[in-house]
Order: structure tokens, then C-alpha cells, then sequence
């Protein structure tokens, strides 16, 4: 059973740079109507926490999921 | 990953800071944080201090004792701390203009006394606050906003300034390795002795709309297309690394005496 | 005990900074002030103190900060180019309010100038070097035995005001050898800066005590988590646009010292009364002036001596009381500058008598025939 996971994004905190988006390796996140990170296909996300530690604005939280 | 742990460390009442989206000082801060819960910091003992410029903004947002001195002068700021309480953790964060430019002086002599500091330098090659001029790691051709014509001045390299000026560890990652940003940054707080970072970043609003590298993404592709490992370099010719960043440990000196150790000698030597 | 001692002044200045529990110094050399940073060198270690030579007299002052904000008692000493780098970081102790000394021994300028001859030419510098408004505390010596007792009086200022305090002592004061006694140090009281006694939660680092407008100083590593910066901040220590916050911060810097003004200005009177000429001098002036004076009292004319010894706060009150109780007609200003403090004296006697700035910068001191002579031209 392959491990899922959980991004979260505090919104508030997000200012829509993109990074995260650029360097996701699986594509699963995208900019919302709000110019905010949103994950869109978080079924596919493999947990590398990339984009956590990539984002300037402390904004993303990968969690396993229980 | 210590999430809470990090978050523990910030004011977060400050956030969001002040950066621009997608700056790189956040990444690095992020980083710092990390290192600091990983190796289980106590922030009661932690001093993070600064210059002045939008990197001088990063201890603000952190919970410890932090303190944001003038224009280049945070090291030897920071030098006094040490000084009078040797048992404190002390980082301090400085840009390129406070390091190379203002407080090149400190800089030299911080690495010539091997005083126990972890000095990360936030290099975006340019003065990003006061609306992008250049600064005296701008490379040749660039433009800046005093330098319309492209910059003139051959840049710095601060890893061969520290590592000729004394420092015993010196080490250089770009916000592209944000992991290896993190464990360089614990290398140098765990290291006895003068420690310095360098971290390329970007400031796309100021640098790199003028020069071609206008997204936080264009920055961090350049990055990672520029960057070589140290171990890989080694084995490169110099025309090759033209243009490159060489990153990992640069150099380390493990036996060289830490200054407030050496004086904790004088003061032994005084009291005979 | 105390003990008598043949002492030049900086050697005073460092053992009263010694002995009011200065622990860390950081300097950088320069003449006329080195030989304070060469006895703290070989006195600090010995107490456990910490002495550092800095690659600049920008990083001695910004250690010297550090130091402070770390716990230490602090200090720094230069001359006249040193003072003029140092006054950027001057500011930041009077914003960030960090108690620490800075001495000031004044050789001739401008730039270079005389680095081995004296002048007082850096008085207004003292009191306006730095940008922004703020207050000043600065001490002018005298003699060798006042070198060490202001030295002393200086750190329980600095620690009690939370603030930088200045020592504007001249090249002949600082180099000049006479008897000095020592008290015994158990018997000097000495003041050290409040500290917070709430726990670290409730700590708010720059929300001052209603009785004093001094806030409580943690040192960094006593556990509080607090935010030095030299930026405008609020009462929580952060920076600050809002207009209610900068006034309440600017206005209470001022008022700390000058509320208690009284307790801070200090000058000696001589021979007042029945004189209807006055000498106003400070520092190394002081001391031909006086001889001037006692010489020409023993000839019969009716001449006073005033003597600031803090030059900031001036004594301006005071000094004019005492120009209008006595009738005073004339007040002589004899001073190795163009007549820096002439004019601040001419304001404080507002008009009750005519002032005359006499001025010498030629890195001689005044002999007392001059200022005799001066005299003699009004009496």
C-alpha cells in the first residue's frame, strides 16, 4: 500500500510566488482564483516535501496521512 | 520533518514578512530554523543578529534574543556577545552589501579571529532595499540601478575572501538545495570557530527584472543549472567552472582555536 | 582602603571604569586616548573581564554595544577622528537604550589635526554628533582625581539611564600625572542597570516604569527573548511607522534624563558674592582659569570662577541664578575652540551680562596671564 499524503497551505501566509509550483515533480499543486498555492492532485503527491522546504513563506505543510 | 518544532521559533505574529513573494531570504531563514530545532537549540541561548538591508529583517521574526544592528557592523556587534558570554549560540545574518562592502573590515577580522560565530551570508548580488544598485558581489555586465551600463567592478568571491582571511569552516549552497542550505547552516552552528555560509539567492524584483530573471522560478533554475557540487569541481578545469557556483564544504580547518578560548587562556595567563 | 597614587587621567578613566565594574572594553588605538585601551588590556583579564583591540573604532564601539547588551558593564575610548566615526553607533545606544561609556579624549582638528596637542573641539559634537534628537550626558574633567570619580559617576548614569554617557576629557587632562587617591572599592556606590523581575512571557523590553520612564534591561542568554534594534520601535522593541508610538518612544528617550536633570547637572562655584566678573571654564581650561582667578582675587579684583562639570546637560539655570543674584557684568569664556560653549552660555545668561568668548586652537592650553589678561580688559 503506497504511503498518501497531505499538503497543506495556510493561505494567509501564501504570497502566490509560484516556487512551489515550478518544483513540485509531480505537478500537484497550482495557483487558486485567489493567487494562492492550492494542491489540486494531491492523490499524487509522494511526499518529497520539496515544496515545504522550498517555500520562502512557511506557507506548506506535507503530512502523511493516517 | 520538526514543522512545530520550527514554528515554535517564530513570531508569528510578523507573518507574512515583509519579502517579496518568492524572495529567497525566506528560504534560508526556513533552513535556518530547521537547523536550529535539529540539532535542539535552545532559543534562551541563541543570539541572531544583523545588518541592515532586507536580509537584516530576518532575526525580527524569530523568538530568541535577536538583534539588528547598523549597516555592516553586526558582527562586531556580535564579537562583544560572544565575548561577554561565550556559552550563547550566535548566528549572524548579514547580506552582501553588510558583508563585503560596508562591513568587509568586520568580515575580514571576524575570520582572522576565529571567533565562535556562524556567519550566513544572504548574497542576491545587489542592494535590494534601497532599490537595486549594485553591490560589490554584482557581477560584471549586470545592470543595477547605478549601474545602468552594466556593473564595472569585478565581484568578490566571499567563500575565497573568508577562507584567505582565517575563517575555519566555509561553505556555499544556493537557495536551489534548500536541504543542503540546512545542513551546512547546522555544520556551521555546530562548528568551534568562525563559520561562514554563503547562500545565493535571488532578489527578482530588483536584480532580476533588470537582468533577465524577473520570476522566483527563472532564479531558481539558474541556480540549480549553475551549481557544482565541491567534489565534482575538484575535478573540473577552471574554464569550465567559468560562471558556476561550487557548493557543499569548501574548506575546513578542524584544529583552529576558537577566540574566546584562546582568551579564556590570556585571562588564565593574567590571573597567574 | 584607600590609597594615593601618581596616575596621568586616561590611566584614572580606566580605573574608575575599573572600579565602577567595567568589564569589557573594545577599542581601536589613537592618540590621545590609547593608553586607556593599554591598561584595560593588561587590568581587564586579571578580573575576568574582557578587553578586545578591534579592526576599527566603528567595531570598538559595536562590541562595546554587544557586550553591554550581553550584561557586561561596558566601554569604549577614542579621540577627536575616532569620536567623529563612533557617532552612528553613539545613536544607536541612545534609540536602542544601551548603557555603555565612551570617553572622548579631544586632540585639535578638524580631520587629522593635532593628534598630539589639545583642544576642546569637540564639545557640540558631544551633544549634536549624531543624528536625531536624543540626551546627552557628558563629563569634563579637570584634573586626574576627577578623571576617576566622573569615570565612576559616569557608569551609575549610564546604568541607571539606560543609555551611552560620555567622557569629554582633553589630550593635557588625560596626559597629565598628578596625585590621585583611591577609595577603597567596597566603599563606591555603584549602580547596575534594572533588571526585569516578571517571568520571560510576561516581558515587554522596552515598556518603561512609570516612576522613571526606564524600562528593565534583560541581558541576552538570562532567558528573556527580546528585539534590539536601532530602528524606531514600539514598547514591544519592534520597529515602528506609527506616529503615537515614535512620540512616545523620541519623547520618553528625552525626558528619562532630562526629568531628572537636577540630579544629573553638576559645576563648582568660586568666589561669587560680590564678584562682577566671572570666568567660565571646563576641563583643562579650568585650571589655568582658576589660577587666573585666586591671583587675581589676591590683587583685589572681584572676579568668579564657574566650573560645568557635566558640559551636558549644561547648567544653564544655574548658571544664570547665579549671574543675576550676584550681579554679574561680564562673563569670560575662554575655551580651546572657536567658542563652542560661548554661545550656550550667552543663551543661559540671556542678557543679564555681556559674554566674551576668548578662543585659542592653536594645540596650546591657555596660561593663566592670559586669562588674567582677559580679565584685566573687562575689570
Amino acid at each position: 500500500m503506497p504511503k498518501s499524503f497531505n499538503v497543506k497551505i495556510n493561505k494567509v501566509w501564501c504570497k502566490g510566488c509560484g516556487l512551489c509550483i515550478g518544483i513540485c515533480p509531480k505537478k500537484v499543486l497550482e495557483l487558486d482564483g485567489q493567487v494562492k498555492c492550492e494542491p489540486v492532485r494531491v492523490s499524487d503527491c509522494i511526499g518529497c516535501r520539496q515544496c515545504e522546504n522550498m517555500c520562502p513563506d512557511f506557507a506548506i505543510t506535507v503530512e502523511e496521512s493516517e | 520533518m520538526p514543522r512545530e518544532n520550527v514554528m515554535k521559533w517564530l513570531r508569528s505574529q510578523f507573518m507574512p514578512h515583509i519579502w517579496c513573494p518568492g524572495c529567497g531570504h525566506g528560504i534560508i531563514m526556513h533552513a535556518m530554523l530547521r537547523a536550529l530545532t535539529s540539532l535542539g537549540r535552545d532559543p534562551d541561548k541563541t543570539v541572531i543578529s544583523s545588518g541592515i538591508g532586507c536580509s537584516s529583517r530576518l532575526p525580527g521574526y524569530i523568538d530568541t534574543c535577536t538583534l539588528h544592528t547598523a549597516h555592516g557592523r553586526s558582527l562586531a556587534f556580535a564579537t562583544g556577545v560572544k565575548m561577554v558570554n561565550p556559552e550563547l549560540t550566535v548566528i549572524d545574518v548579514m547580506g552582501d552589501g553588510d558583508c563585503s562592502a560596508i562591513g568587509g573590515n568586520h568580515f575580514i577580522h571576524a575570520c582572522r579571529r576565529n571567533i565562535g560565530i556562524c556567519a550566513i551570508v544572504m548574497n542576491n548580488s545587489i542592494y535590494g532595499m534601497t532599490g537595486g544598485q549594485a553591490s560589490p558581489t554584482t557581477p560584471v555586465g549586470a545592470i543595477a540601478s547605478t549601474a545602468p551600463y552594466g556593473a564595472v567592478d569585478p565581484p568578490f568571491d566571499i567563500c575565497r575572501l573568508a577562507t584567505g582571511a582565517g575563517a575555519t569552516l566555509v561553505a556555499r549552497a544556493t537557495i536551489a538545495q534548500p536541504q543542503l542550505c540546512e545542513s551546512l547552516i547546522k555544520k556551521g552552528i555546530q562548528h568551534d570557530g568562525f563559520s561562514v555560509i554563503e547562500i545565493m539567492t535571488h532578489c527578482h524584483t530588483q536584480y532580476g527584472r533588470k537582468n533577465k530573471l524577473g520570476r522566483p522560478l527563472d532564479n531558481f533554475n539558474y541556480f540549480k543549472e549553475r551549481s557544482v557540487m565541491k567534489a565534482k569541481a575538484d575535478s573540473m578545469p577552471p574554464e569550465e567552472l567559468e560562471g558556476k557556483y561550487v557548493i557543499g564544504e569548501l574548506f575546513h580547518k578542524a584544529d583552529g582555536e576558537e577566540y574566546t578560548k584562546k582568551y579564556a587562556r590570556v585571562i588564565e595567563k593574567a590571573g597567574r | 582602603m584607600s590609597r594615593a597614587e601618581f596616575w596621568q587621567g586616561n590611566k584614572a578613566i580606566a580605573m574608575g571604569g575599573i572600579d565602577a565594574g567595567c568589564r569589557f572594553f573594545g577599542g581601536y588605538p589613537i592618540t590621545p586616548s590609547t593608553e586607556i585601551a593599554e591598561v584595560m588590556a593588561e587590568e581587564l583579564p586579571r578580573l575576568g573581564g574582557k578587553f578586545i583591540q578591534m579592526e576599527d573604532e566603528i567595531g570598538g564601539i559595536a562590541a562595546t554595544i554587544g557586550a553591554s547588551i550581553a550584561g557586561s558593564k561596558a566601554m569604549t575610548g577614542t579621540s577627536g577622528p575616532g569620536f567623529s566615526l563612533k557617532q552612528e553607533l553613539l545613536g544607536y545606544g541612545y534609540i536602542a537604550e544601551i548603557p555603555f561609556i565612551c570617553v572622548d579624549v579631544q586632540r585639535g582638528g578638524p580631520s587629522t589635526g593635532l593628534p598630539t596637542k589639545v583642544s576642546q573641539g569637540d564639545v557640540m559634537q558631544a551633544r549634536w554628533g549624531t543624528h536625531g534628537d536624543h540626551a546627552t550626558i557628558a563629563y569634563a574633567p579637570s584634573s586626574v582625581q576627577e578623571c576617576y570619580d566622573l569615570t565612576v559617576k559616569a557608569f551609575n548614569m549610564s546604568e541607571r539611564f539606560r543609555q551611552p554617557v560620555l567622557i569629554m576629557t582633553d589630550e593635557v587632562v588625560g596626559h597629565m600625572r598628578e596625585r590621585i587617591v583611591i577609595p577603597d572599592p567596597s566603599t563606591l556606590e555603584l549602580i547596575d542597570r534594572k533588571k526585569p523581575s516578571c517571568a520571560p512571557d510576561r516581558f515587554i523590553p522596552y515598556l518603561a516604569d512609570e516612576s522613571d520612564d526606564i524600562p528593565p534591561m534583560a541581558a541576552f542568554g538570562d532567558g528573556y527573548h527580546w528585539h534590539v534594534t536601532g530602528l524606531t520601535a514600539n514598547d514591544w522593541g519592534f520597529p515602528t511607522n506609527n506616529a503615537q508610538d515614535i512620540d512616545k518612544k523620541i519623547s520618553r528617550i528625552l525626558r528619562k534624563v532630562e526629568g531628572k536633570r537636577s540630579e544629573v547637572v553638576e559645576y563648582t562655584a568660586e568666589s561669587f558674592g560680590d564678584a562682577d566678573i566671572l570666568v567660565v571654564s571646563y576641563g583643562c581650561v579650568a585650571r589655568s582659569a582658576l589660577r587666573a582667578v585666586r591671583e587675581l582675587r589676591s590683587q583685589g579684583i572681584k572676579v568668579g570662577h564657574f566650573r560645568p562639570i557635566t558640559i551636558w546637560p549644561f547648567a544653564d539655570a544655574e548658571l544664570k541664578k547665579l549671574v543675576v543674584d550676584s550681579d554679574i557684568k561680564h562673563v569670560i569664556v575662554p575655551e580651546l575652540n572657536m567658542g563652542q560653549m560661548s554661545l550656550e552660555i550667552e543663551r543661559a545668561v540671556g542678557g543679564k551680562a555681556e559674554t566674551h568668548s576668548k578662543t585659542l586652537l592653536n594645540g596650546e592650553l591657555f596660561k593663566p596671564s592670559q586669562i588674567m589678561a582677559f580679565i584685566k580688559e573687562v575689570a
